[in-house]
């Protein structure tokens, strides 16, 4: 192993184990900085002492006891300066430590203890994901403090200068500490709209990737498997929760179909003309384990229906066997959930290809009837209005359509698709 | 820790005809209801209703002087007209009450802790 393969190697053990650390010493300093600072201490004595030292067993507990000292130093330092309330702090953390038999029995008896540490991750979410932050923010924290990205990676992903990324960073933190925004899970009363924050804060991060280019640097798709990660961390930690399971289920069977996404030069490739050999079998049986999961729970919400549509996709034995029926019904429920453009203008695709193109232009007609204006600005309208008007056989009206999706079309990629529809018109 | 709700809404006066007078009365009403779980928790600690927009007085120091104007900080449709101070353990709980502000229903209910120095 060359010397940097074996960082990089050391630099993922690290990160896996970053999230569930960081969480910890949260727990126990009840300061974000100090457990931050620390941890970063503790990660780089890791990756100097593992490549002599070997891997610890149980590299969690390593990184905890080795940050816990690091912190307590600080503490310990800052107590010196006379500060009462800081002495007190240390006085809480120290107690803490005598109770925690990874750190009293220092590094060789913590390797024993991984198994039995507290899983605090879940506190670390929810408060990362809290409502009275930005989006953008909740993003960033959830990026740096879960997935253990440094601040310039989540800012590469996000094609962004670093220093915005460090400022969203510090603004949030400060904003956790001086508004004394809690270090818990939410209570029974805030659960749903909490966790449905929590959810929708790990699936921007899925999209982000998702939309990501070959042409944009390769961090920007690995929030996807970032996102996955977190879902996967999620369901572990709250089995009972339907949508935790489902969102999983959802981003697997899209990624599973990333391979197969786009043409050698670059358009974008429909779901039920995309070559299924390209598909990943694991992560499609993994998805679809996770969709029983979900199954398995009470109630269906948004993310498992949404991962009923893909895995109707998936499971169909060929593009042409697709059962539209079942996927426009799927979205018939969906909308009433969430009422949204996109997914009623899906429903009408699904509708037109189960009982013919016309059922389907109905939909969009109906939907233009409500909301003219903002339609007309709409991609997937015209896009899904153009392909519905080609299968009824309107030349003229579906290269009407076609044109004005055009003009609407900003990414390359279905820019492609759409072009060679277009195209394919006049022949 | 103290946490300060400031009430940015139309002013009441300008509730649209012609229910004003009830609605005015019926959001009084529900403010003292407010008022009365706040101290029954334990978190109320001041409340104050603001005069009419039109009595402020703004003041601006410039180039060492200080000007003194007619008028509100800025010329808003929602204004502040009044706020309260709570005492909260966390801003889970300020957002609690908040949220059940009455005053809530008809603008809002800005929500910000005390100044302290240990954690700006």
């Amino acid at each position: 192993m060359s010397h940097a393969e074996s960082r990089e190697a050391l630099e993922a053990i690290a990160r896996r184990e970053y999230g569930r650390v960081l969480a910890s010493l949260i727990a126990s300093f009840g300061d974000f900085d100090l457990a931050e600072d620390a941890l970063q201490e503790a990660l780089a004595t890791a990756l100097e002492r593992w490549p002599q030292d070997g891997v610890p067993r149980r590299p969690a507990a390593w990184l905890t006891v080795a940050a816990r000292r690091r912190a307590l130093d600080r503490l310990r330092h800052r107590a010196v300066q006379a500060e009462k309330r800081e002495a007190l702090q240390l006085g809480e953390a120290l107690r803490q430590d005598e109770r925690a038999s990874a750190a009293r029995d220092g590094l060789a008896g913590a390797e024993e203890e991984d198994e039995g540490m507290p899983d605090e991750r879940l506190r670390l979410l929810f408060t990362c994901c809290h409502p009275a932050l930005s989006d953008e923010a909740r993003v960033a924290l959830t990026l740096r403090m879960l997935g253990g990205l440094s601040t310039e990676a989540v800012a590469r992903a996000f094609l962004l200068p670093v220093a915005t990324l460090a400022k969203r960073l510090d603004r949030a933190r400060r904003k956790i500490r001086a508004a004394r925004i809690p270090y818990r899970v939410p209570p029974e009363e805030e659960w749903a709209e909490r966790l449905s924050s929590v959810l929708a804060v790990v699936y921007l991060i899925f999209n982000e990737g998702y939309s990501a280019t070959d042409a944009e640097p390769a961090v920007r798709r690995a929030l996807c498997a970032e996102a996955i990660r977190l879902a996967r961390v999620l369901a572990g930690l709250l089995p009972r929760e339907g949508e935790t399971h489902a969102l999983l289920a959802l981003m697997l069977l899209h990624d599973a179909r990333r391979d197969a996404r786009f043409t050698p030069d670059g358009a974008l490739v429909p779901l039920d003309e995309q070559d299924r050999a390209r598909w990943r079998e694991a992560e499609l049986g993994e998805g679809l384990a996770a969709l029983r999961a979900s199954a398995a729970c009470a109630g269906r919400g948004a993310y498992a229906l949404q991962a009923a549509i893909a895995a109707a996709h998936v499971l169909a034995p060929a593009g042409d066997a697709t059962p539209w029926p079942t996927l426009a019904r799927l979205y018939a429920e969906l909308e009433t959930l969430v009422p949204t453009p996109v997914v009623r203008v899906n429903r009408a695709v699904a509708e037109g290809r189960a009982h013919g193109p016309a059922a389907g232009l109905a939909l969009l007609d109906a939907l233009a009837d409500g909301d003219a204006r903002r339609l007309a600005a709409y991609l997937p309208y015209h896009a899904a209005r153009a392909d519905l008007l080609r299968r009824a056989g309107h030349v003229d009206l579906a290269r009407d359509a076609y044109r004005s999706a055009l003009a609407l079309c900003r990414g390359e990629p279905e820019r492609r698709f759409l072009a060679g529809r277009l195209q394919g018109l006049s022949r | 820790m103290q946490y300060a709700l400031l009430f940015y809404n139309p002013p009441l006066s300008e509730l649209p005809e012609p229910e004003r007078e009830t609605r005015v009365s019926t959001m009084l009403a529900a403010m003292r209801e407010w008022h009365e779980e706040l101290t029954r928790a334990g978190v109320f600690r001041s409340m104050l209703r603001l005069a009419p927009v039109e009595s402020a007085t703004s003041l601006r120091g410039q180039a060492g002087k200080v000007l003194v104007h007619d008028g509100p900080f800025a010329e808003t449709k929602e204004i502040l007209g009044g706020l309260a101070l709570l005492e909260c353990a966390d801003l889970d709980e300020a957002l609690r009450w908040a949220r059940r502000c009455p005053l809530v229903q008809i603008g809002t209910v800005e929500v910000r802790p005390e100044w302290n120095a240990a954690r700006a």
